[in-house]
């Protein structure tokens, strides 16, 4: 497993050097460094002496790619390019534009995120499966029918409606708990709980007919029908069996999303204005604060690359028969 | 059965919970009671730097801890200066090239140096601050900070030692000075460089250095700047090039309150900034208020300067003013409030909605929640809705001392003339164009009637600015029954005739005449704007093409003259007609001189009434002088006069002293908040709705009840289908 692992993180570098390389060039497809100096300094009364200064300052005034100008190792070290991400890379985020320290700034955000990440997922996730798993043991059933229906209607329906539609109900209509913001304190609770609710609902019909699907294939092997043959409660057959035989496509698709919880979400941040990872991002892109994006594309590429390393470690954990082989 | 009883009890408990009114709260409940003024802010200021900030998000802040030397007075109109931190408003002193000293009413022409001596008033000090601790020595407590003291600061409050000192002269001079320093990147730096003696100069000294040791910190009083001269310890001297009347109105901005040096100094210790510790992140001031949580991703919150000086509520205003109660609070000590607690909305609906809970005390209108709140009468007239009033909501509206416009480049062949259709021909087509486009009906329909239209660069509020007959643009307004009437669409498509392009098409080759408008759109309601638009350029029969582009992009196409119309909108930095008038000069064109004119206008008449009207002081030969420029551009035509738009803010009844100002934005400290009609009034909103809870569980019980007894039912059954009994 250790070589496989060492295999797996080699590979991670180059791929980590063309998501950086994507990234660069799709930003300064769009925004020129006189663009970025631009909207720093803002567009009243700003200089053409001003903008040279401020490229300057933060090397923007290099050659993107190659340096002509240049002798030896830098033709391509001399270049924003290179000097923008070798950092990345030993985990130097640097500054934002605006001059603020980035590992600062993700390190107070994480908390935010994740107290609305973390939660959401983890109910959400349970809450799914056991909904699934009532589907799947009234399967052709007018509940089960009508369970997919639902199902359909609530994944068919946007997650911004879900958002507006219960902060209306829950916040205004019904005054339960606060429309908007966050503390945190012990106060945190009052702002998470709608959050979170939302997030769990709003995920529960593509999941649970999802996760319905996985169960149903299940349910009919020939392991299922022993079980029952055994005796066993049809409680113990779904949970015991079924679930743990099922778990090799759920993990495909969970596991892979853990990491990137840090990374916040964007729509649930903005609307219930949670200072997280996912607000700054959308913040940095608004802002053309090139610094923040490719901080932030980085830890995005780096974490989803963990996620695939840990759900392929998961496989052997959930299913001894899966083996590592160098 | 166990599991059904733990939610039952947890169903109690949240019942019961839920019983206390106010769950909807946001802050915590030991605020309640107190004279705090809650606000929300949508977009996170930049920089906190007084040398830096420039947008309206960040003088909010900024303007309650900074005092400049002047300030506006919160109740007068027109926008009057008042001394701030200085003793009274200085009076510049004009001498001519040889030193001699000229009177006050010398022509411009003949001025070489002004002079601006300013006293400021005594006993005014710092808020307390860890730059000004001092220990028994008399040596600043942090004046080299290690990295075991560093390692246990986050944020400023963590330093346990504060202190505090008079303000001086110094302070200000070495702000001064901070606008030339090359890692600031001041935006008025170069402006002010073409106006202090000495500026520029010191902007390329300060260059050298920093090149010369890159990570060193400059002590700005090792630099010499002539033109700042220390008097004494509450004087100071400003020396200008010539004569700029305007500078007075900068002297109460942010750009021009005092940095103390040991600030300056405490901050720049190695391992500050990477903790977000600097002058952008904690200002340092003599105002009203202190920044004491700066957390722009959440909040922000002023708390009360414990060593602000005295200043009292004015005690005159306007007419009107004693009626509306602004009166009220005459000679109170400022501020009336203890804290400002601004919380971060990026959405409109959770700020609306919090308005309407009572958590913000006010809140502008968002388009979507117009007819919630304001409905309009059939002649014009703007009222709250039956439900605002129910809750006391005040409105309070004023025109915004801005200027909305879409203007003509003049370096184009056809709508600007020269080395093409001749400059005759494309006046006569922009005015055309200024009659066709029906600014009314973009108000009315767009605006939701938030606007009056424009009929020169100059908002009302500005000197210059004529109500009534005696101002409107006679190009494309006639005035009839009392009230300004659009022309004709007929007397448009005589212009266009009248200019070679009869019914849209070229007089000799039959072309039809197309324009082309670029624009940053893309958000939502763009499309039925630029469709108007289309629509309004199509009642003379010319063909619209909008080329929609990114912001840059746009930038970029103005800043190369690339562009035929184009949108954009300027907002006063101060209330004179200068302010406005450059946008037009000459020696402002983007394209030459990549200044703010992105028309290119360039009018020898125009500019030559511009450098006279520019120096004088408001008198009735300005107003002349302004009033023939008005003139000249109504009928030039560069822009099509847009629109003056109006601000709508809503305010609780117990946000007392609130008149919108568009100029100043210290003006947190005239608040007044009646803290008990607050309490009574959340309270008495926010009772919180618990039968749906109820329901929730019912419903819930409703499908779990029945499905555990089909559960039950299938563990008994046997192969056969039947139960087993």
């Amino acid at each position: 497993m250790f070589a496989y692992l060492v295999r797996r993180l080699l590979y991670a570098i180059p791929i980590l050097i063309g998501v950086n390389l994507i990234t660069f060039a799709l930003f300064f497809i769009v925004n020129t460094p006189d663009d970025m100096a631009r909207m720093q300094l803002g567009v009243k009364r700003v200089t053409a002496e001003a903008i040279e200064k401020w490229k300057a300052e933060r090397g923007y005034d290099k050659p993107l790619f190659v340096n002509a100008q240049a002798s030896g190792v830098g033709v391509v070290t001399e270049t924003i390019f290179f000097t923008k991400s070798a950092r990345l890379f030993v985990g130097d985020f640097g500054r934002a534009e605006d001059g603020r320290d980035i590992a600062r700034e993700i390190r107070t955000r994480m908390g935010p995120s994740l107290a609305i990440a973390l939660p959401t997922f983890v109910l959400g996730l349970f809450v799914t499966v056991c909904l699934a798993l009532m589907l799947a043991f009234f399967r052709a059933t007018p509940l089960d029918f009508w369970g997919v229906v639902l199902c359909v209607a609530m994944m068919s329906i946007s997650g911004l409606f879900y958002i507006i539609g219960g902060q209306y109900l829950i916040s205004k209509l019904w005054r339960l708990v606060p429309i908007s913001g966050f503390s945190a304190g012990l106060d945190a609770w009052k702002f998470l709980i709608l959050p979170v609710l939302i997030g769990v609902v709003s995920g529960i019909g593509s999941s649970t007919r999802w996760y319905r699907t996985i169960f149903l294939e299940e349910i009919g092997k020939d392991y299922v029908r022993t079980a029952r043959a055994k005796g066993l409660s049809e409680l113990a057959v779904l949970f015991r069996h079924v679930l743990r035989n099922a778990l090799i496509p759920i993990l495909t698709g969970v596991v892979v999303v853990i990491p990137l919880l840090f990374m916040g979400s964007l729509l649930t941040e903005s609307f219930f204005g949670i200072p997280g990872l996912g607000s700054y991002t959308i913040d940095a892109i608004q802002a053309q604060d090139f610094a923040v994006v490719r901080a932030m594309v980085f830890i995005g590429s780096v974490l989803y690359i963990v996620g695939l390393i840990l759900t392929d470690l998961s496989y052997s954990w959930v299913d001894p028969r899966i083996r590592f082989e160098s | 059965m166990s599991l059904l009883r733990l939610i039952v009890l947890l169903a109690g408990a949240a019942l019961l919970a839920a019983c206390d009114s106010e769950q909807n709260d946001p802050y915590p409940a030991a605020e309640r009671g107190q004279a705090i003024l809650y606000s929300a802010f949508t977009e996170r200021p930049k920089h906190l730097d007084p040398a830096q900030s420039y947008t309206e998000d960040e003088n909010t802040f900024i303007a309650q801890i900074y005092e400049p030397p002047l300030q506006y007075h919160y109740l007068k109109r027109p926008y009057t200066l008042i001394p701030g931190a200085a003793e009274q408003v200085p009076t510049p002193v004009y001498y001519d090239a040889a030193g001699k000293r000229l009177p006050a009413d010398a022509p411009a022409a003949s001025i070489a140096r002004s002079v601006y001596e300013i006293r400021l008033r005594p006993g005014i000090r710092y808020q307390p601050h860890p730059a000004f601790a001092v220990g028994d020595d008399g040596r600043p407590v942090y004046e080299t900070i290690d990295a075991a003291m560093l390692a246990k600061v986050e944020r400023i409050a963590d330093f346990p030692r504060t202190g505090t000192r008079e303000l001086t002269a110094d302070d200000y001079i070495y702000q001064i000075k901070r606008l030339a320093h090359p890692h600031l990147h001041s935006p008025i730096f170069g402006m002010m460089a073409a106006h202090i003696v000495g500026l520029r100069e010191l902007g390329d000294a300060l260059q050298q250095a920093a090149k010369a040791n890159p990570d060193a910190w400059l002590d700005l009083d090792r630099f010499p700047l002539p033109g700042v001269e220390r008097i004494d310890r509450s004087t100071y001297r400003v020396t200008l090039k010539g004569k700029y009347p305007q500078f007075l109105y900068w002297l109460a901005m942010p750009f021009f309150a005092p940095v103390p040096r040991e600030v300056d100094r405490f901050y720049s210790q190695p391992g500050m900034a990477a903790k977000n510790l600097s002058l952008d992140w904690y200002p340092v001031g003599t105002g009203p208020f202190m920044l004491t949580e700066n957390n722009p991703n959440r909040r922000m919150v002023l708390d009360r300067n414990p060593n602000f000086h005295g200043e009292t509520y004015p005690c005159e205003g306007e007419a009107g003013d004693r009626e509306a109660g602004l009166l009220a609070d005459c000679g109170k000590p400022l501020p009336l409030i203890d804290r400002a607690v601004f919380s971060r909305e990026k959405e409109s609906i959770p700020y609306w909605n919090k308005f309407l809970q009572g958590y913000y005390d006010a809140s502008g209108i968002a388009s979507d929640s117009f007819d919630q709140a304001v409905r309009l009468a059939v002649g014009g007239d703007v009222a709250l809705t039956d439900e605002m009033q129910a809750k006391g909501i005040r409105l309070l509206t004023s025109v915004r001392t801005s200027t909305f416009y879409m203007g003509f480049n003049l370096l184009d062949p056809v709508v600007g003339g020269k080395d093409g259709v001749g400059e005759a021909r494309a006046r006569k087509l922009r005015q055309a164009v200024s009659i066709a486009v029906d600014q009314e009906e973009f108000i009315s329909i767009f605006m939701n009637g938030r606007g009056i239209p424009a009929m020169s660069p100059l908002p009302p509020g500005i000197f210059g600015f004529v109500e009534g007959e005696g101002g409107i643009n006679p190009v494309v307004y006639d005035w009839i029954d009392g009230r300004a009437r659009r022309k004709s669409v007929e007397a448009a498509r005589t212009l266009l005739a009248e200019a070679g392009w009869p019914n849209g098409r070229d007089a000799k080759t039959g072309e039809p005449l197309v324009l082309n408008l670029d624009t940053t759109g893309g958000g939502m309601g763009d499309k039925s704007r630029l469709d108007w638009l289309t629509r309004q350029f199509a009642k003379i029969d010319i063909q619209l093409v909008v080329r929609s582009t990114d912001f840059n992009r746009f930038q970029e196409k103005l800043r190369k003259g690339a562009v035929q119309l184009y949108y954009l909108g300027w907002n006063a930095d101060y209330p004179d007609p200068e302010n406005f008038f450059f946008l037009l000069a000459g020696a402002e064109s983007k394209v030459a001189q990549g200044g703010e004119n992105a028309s290119n206008y360039a009018s020898p008449a125009f500019d030559r009434l511009f450098a006279e009207m520019k120096d004088m002081d408001n008198t009735p030969q300005r107003l002349d002088i302004v009033r023939r420029m008005n003139r000249l551009l109504q009928e030039d035509a560069p822009w099509v006069f847009g629109f003056h738009p109006k601000s709508y803010t809503l305010g609780h009844a117990w946000l007392l002293n609130r008149k919108p100002n568009d100029v100043a934005n210290n003006i947190l400290k005239y608040q007044r908040i009646d803290v008990a009609a607050r309490a009574a009034a959340r309270h008495a909103w926010n009772a919180p709705v618990l039968w749906p809870l109820a329901a929730l569980l019912a419903v819930g019980l409703a499908i779990l009840v029945p499905a555990v007894v089909a559960y039950r039912r299938r563990e008994r059954r046997n192969a056969r289908g039947n139960d087993g009994r």
